[in-house]
């Protein structure tokens, strides 16, 4: 390679795409790909005075509460700040619940800092309370605090127990069944890890119900090449928001132990319930209700994060995992892996504290707290509805009930000559679609491309987030987007 | 072996074989779990990690235990295992907890007990944060203003250099960065795979690091004789051998080092520069610990600056990435995981790799980016809170700098130990004599001799260090490594303990 001048060629670097790591340059996560990389682009030249057809991006690609305006529970934020300036513990303005909290919390900690480093299975008394806070939730089926690991966010939970579960090679190699559609999370950690992908498809058909007789057909195509050991699912499903029936879950449960499969539980949205019918039901609470058969033989890692719920508090990492039935061995490998990266952070742990140890009822926070919750809680309730309504009205748009979790996954009929400019510009068809929406209406989100979908169908994914004026504005913009998108390409 | 001689034959079964299935006592089968010790990933069982090791867990056990009630020689234990300021009872910069506190609930804005200065850096990084709240995600580089602030300091720090804020990645402390970095690094197999030197001693997040990635560890071994200064003659030796069975690419050096806290001379750092950019190595600079430097003649020269004039036949080509943290210095702030790293003469389509591989975690905790913030962005001269902050600075620098010098000395008194100052970091890393009774007793224990020799001093005294196999060290040498962060009485109590346990120690095993 000549530099310009001619002078001597270019030395070649250490680092280069040819010899990084193989695994990451697979690595695909459309939550903040190409497009969003776009939208950047277009806020940046919307401040510098570039004219457009809107006057602002909305950003409905990622389930960031906050930034979408969802205020944070006002007693969480005050005792974050009671432990991260203690001398806040003598202003009168804060309530005695919070300083307790604070107190406590900062008790726990090394030097009664939230500076310090904590144990890498996270703070003592704020597992034994996640313990607690399951045990209440579960109906009063016990949780070891030390099954319990506090992590950054669960993603850091979710890759380590990839981890530890990805061995062997060529036909042995460890293979991990997910949902298509899924969040992109697992298909990253997936692909950067070097396992197998196994695909099972959710019934579109039926609000992306899970089919038993899917997960047999997956897993018998899967054991012609690889060796499936895991079987992970989302509930409530994200992208697609759907709430398992307590049967679905005793099936797959039941799948897991016939064909000797590792259960990840994925329940970061287990209060993000909307529809009428519908429950969460803990994958642990099942299987222990299910009787020893089960219960003292499925193999199972549950997830929670401080993101999501009516927290929506993604910034500070807060995130947990409990383990069922892990080989005490390998249980010391995972501490000792963990240890290398110290802990998670301790102002995350500090409000999963919180979250598992809200104020109670007679306690001074307690009124307040409760209106913010369910505030929370029945905005996006009445979003959900609200998407779900608007955009069945769109022709050529078929959006399945939000039955929980924080967005919509409609489908999108696209015509013919939509799907073949989009193949010639090498584009996925939903890529094209969703590129296209957002130059011309400054509304972000991603390609169902990006989670995955049976072939031959397209879909997006949009949050239910922005506030409900922001949110109607936004729909019928779509619907007019679509309308005027299918009949250009008609 | 099976001891069943009634197998039920599932597909299970037939499709792994029978692998030692036993019957529990009332005749059922017993199911073999799915993630066992077998079937695991064989690179995170060669994983380890002794800083939170088995001493450590010991340790712990040995607290319950007095918790409990039961006898023992010692009160408490002293955890000098591990560079956490705030547990050994360093205080918090107070500036830096009123900003975060008012980020964390902007209501306080409204009271009169801050002073303006920390509010005014609140309410800024606030606006930078999605809906005004620190709860939100920032980007997955990190928030941009910070990332901006950042790039000013390193200017300012490195006398004018330019610095690129879309060259800095915020990181969860410096371990998160330094993981992606070497992630990035490894590929390969056999004698193609990714060979990456690090020195001996060397704080084990790498040699971790390099297990679980699979790659190939390259030691060269810091000159103990000389101070732990790094020869630039060891440095080629190591590569030359490594040569022969993988592809080096990488050279990691801690500067200030841990555990070893030597601080390297500008001349050094210009040989390991020189170096790098001769045998084609990507360069990795830990200055973690850069505002820990204590001896008299010692400066810390940052990576970039001596780098950058050394002249553009350098400068345009050596690869590096530079790593800093809110972990150490004066800060001490561990439990906040706030970190940055930034890449100099990165491949820009690697650049857009690395930006797409942080992006899966979504981004680093916003509290730590937010208190990264303030550390690049202390109080001016000017500012109500400059007096109070340069003291508290000053105060715990000072502090930590008698205390290395103490610890020297006074291990220096002991004969059998032999301690190297501690020019910078938070550590001590004496060499011990061992006698060969001593020697023989800890191989026939199956533990390491400084291992051994840890164990007894944490049983009989509470003390709590980790022994120097953990680090690496030179064969036939022992060491351990001990914090100097307890508050000097505790230390003074702490050394004199040291003191008194190794003659003991010696006597006995003579």
């Amino acid at each position: 390679m000549m530099s310009e001048n001619g002078a001597l060629p270019l030395r070649g670097k250490v680092l280069t795409v040819d010899t990084m790591n193989a695994n990451v340059k697979k690595v695909d996560y459309a939550v903040r790909g190409p497009i969003v990389q776009r939208a950047v682009q277009i806020e940046k030249e919307l401040k510098e005075g570039v004219k457009k057809p809107f006057e602002e991006v909305i950003k409905a690609n990622i389930g960031d509460a906050h930034a979408m305006g969802q205020r944070p529970i006002t007693f969480f934020r005050q005792v974050m700040a009671l432990c991260t300036y203690p001398q806040l513990l003598d202003d009168n303005k804060f309530p005695e619940d919070a300083k307790n909290r604070a107190r406590r919390i900062l008790q726990s900690c090394g030097g009664n800092s939230i500076g310090a480093y904590t144990t890498s299975q996270g703070i003592d008394c704020v597992r034994h309370d996640v313990a607690n806070y399951i045990q209440r939730r579960d109906g009063g089926i016990p949780s070891d605090p030390d099954n319990i690991y506090l992590t950054t966010g669960a993603s850091d939970g979710i890759v380590t127990i990839l981890k530890l579960l990805t061995a062997g090679e060529g036909r042995t190699r460890t293979g991990v069944m997910i949902s298509i559609p899924q969040y992109p999370l697992y298909s990253a950690s997936i692909a950067e890890l070097g396992a197998v992908q196994i695909n099972y498809y959710l019934n579109e058909e039926k609000c992306w119900s899970l089919d038993i007789s899917e997960l047999q057909r997956s897993l018998q195509a899967a054991r012609e090449h690889c060796d499936p050991r895991v079987l992970c699912i989302i509930n409530p499903g994200n992208p697609t928001g759907q709430v398992q029936s307590r049967q679905c879950i005793e099936d797959v449960i039941r799948f897991a132990v016939k064909e000797n499969l590792f259960l990840m539980a994925d329940e970061v949205y287990q209060d993000n319930v909307y529809a009428e019918g519908c429950e969460f039901h803990s994958f642990k609470k099942v299987l222990f209700e299910m009787g020893p058969e089960y219960s003292s033989k499925v193999e199972l890692a549950s997830f929670h994060s401080t993101s999501k719920c009516y927290m929506g508090e993604c910034g500070f990492r807060g995130g947990y995992m409990e383990v069922i039935n892990m080989d005490p061995e390998v249980k010391a490998q995972l501490t000792k892996l963990v240890s290398v990266r110290l802990c998670p952070p301790a102002p995350g742990q500090a409000l999963m504290d919180l979250v598992v140890n809200s104020p109670q009822p007679g306690e001074p926070s307690y009124q307040t707290f409760i209106k913010e919750r369910t505030d929370v809680l029945s905005a996006l309730a009445e979003k959900a509805k609200l998407t779900e309504e608007i955009l069945n009205t769109v022709p050529g748009i078929s959006c399945n009930p939000v039955q929980g979790a924080m967005y919509s996954f409609p489908r999108i009929t696209l015509p013919e000559r939509a799907i073949n400019e989009a193949k010639a510009k090498g584009q996925a068809p939903d890529m094209f679609y969703c590129m296209k929406l957002l130059e011309e209406t400054g509304i972000c989100l991603v390609p169902g491309s990006g989670f995955g979908q049976r072939e031959g169908t397209y879909h997006f994914r949009m949050t239910i987030l922005p506030p409900t004026d922001k949110l109607k504005i936004m729909l019928n913009k779509l619907k007019e987007f679509h309308q005027k998108f299918t009949q250009q390409y008609s | 072996m099976t001891k069943s001689n009634q197998i039920r034959f599932t597909p299970e079964i037939l499709r792994k074989g029978i692998h030692g299935d036993t019957m529990t006592e009332n005749g059922c089968e017993y199911r073999e779990r799915v993630l066992t010790m077998d079937t695991m990933n064989p690179n995170v069982k060669r994983v380890e990690y002794a800083v939170r090791g088995p001493i450590v867990q010991r340790a712990v056990q040995i607290e319950r235990e007095l918790k409990m009630g039961i006898k023992k020689p010692f009160t408490e234990v002293i955890r000098a295992n591990i560079g956490d300021c705030h547990a050994m009872g360093q205080k918090p910069i107070t500036f830096f907890r009123q900003v975060l506190a008012l980020c964390s609930y902007p209501d306080l804005l409204e009271d009169g007990k801050f002073p303006e200065d920390a509010k005014s850096r609140a309410r800024r990084i606030l606006q930078a944060c999605g809906g005004g709240s620190l709860g939100a995600y920032s980007t997955s580089q990190g928030i941009e203003m910070i990332r901006q602030d950042i790039a000013r300091y390193i200017e300012r720090r490195d006398g004018g250099i330019t610095c690129d804020p879309d060259n800095i990645y915020l990181s969860t402390g410096a371990s998160d960065a330094i993981v992606t970095m070497l992630k990035l690094l490894v590929s390969g197999e056999g004698m193609s795979r990714t060979g990456v030197m690090i020195s001996i001693p060397q704080y084990p997040l790498y040699s971790a690091t390099l297990a679980e990635l699979g790659a190939v560890q390259i030691s060269y071994y810091l000159d103990e004789d000389n101070c732990w200064s790094l020869d630039i003659s060891e440095l080629r030796r190591a590569l030359q051998e490594a040569k022969k069975h993988c592809s080096p690419r990488a050279l990691c050096i801690i500067n200030p080092g841990n555990p070893t806290g030597q601080v390297q001379s500008r001349q050094c750092i210009e040989g390991v520069i020189r170096f790098a950019a001769a045998e084609k190595l990507f360069l990795m600079a830990d200055e973690v610990y850069q505002d820990n430097v204590y001896a008299d003649g010692c400066k810390f020269h940052s990576f970039k600056k001596v780098l950058f004039e050394m002249g553009l036949e350098y400068s345009e080509k050596v690869e590096l990435a530079s790593f800093h943290s809110t972990s150490k210095c004066y800060m001490g702030e561990c439990g906040f995981r706030g970190g940055y790293m930034e890449v100099v003469n990165l491949d820009p389509e690697v650049k857009v790799q690395l930006t797409k591989l942080v992006s899966v975690r979504l981004c680093p905790p916003v509290p730590g980016q937010a208190l990264l913030d303030v550390v690049v962005n202390p109080p001016q001269p000017d500012e109500p809170s400059y007096d109070t902050f340069i003291k508290e600075r000053t105060d715990t620098l000072a502090t930590l700098a008698e205390k290395a010098n103490m610890t020297q000395e006074i291990l220096n008194q002991v004969p059998g130990i032999k301690c190297n100052p501690v020019q910078g970091a938070m550590y001590t890393f004496p060499r011990i004599h061992l006698p060969p009774k001593a020697i023989l007793e800890a191989k026939e224990k199956e533990q390491t001799p400084d291992m051994f020799y840890c164990m007894k001093l944490l049983e009989e005294t509470g003390i709590c260090l980790v022994p120097g196999s953990g680090f690496g060290q030179r064969d036939g040498t022992y060491h351990f490594r001990m914090t100097i962060l307890p508050p000097k009485e505790k230390l003074k109590i702490v050394l004199a303990k040291i003191k008194e346990f190794h003659q003991h120690f010696m006597a006995q095993y003579s």
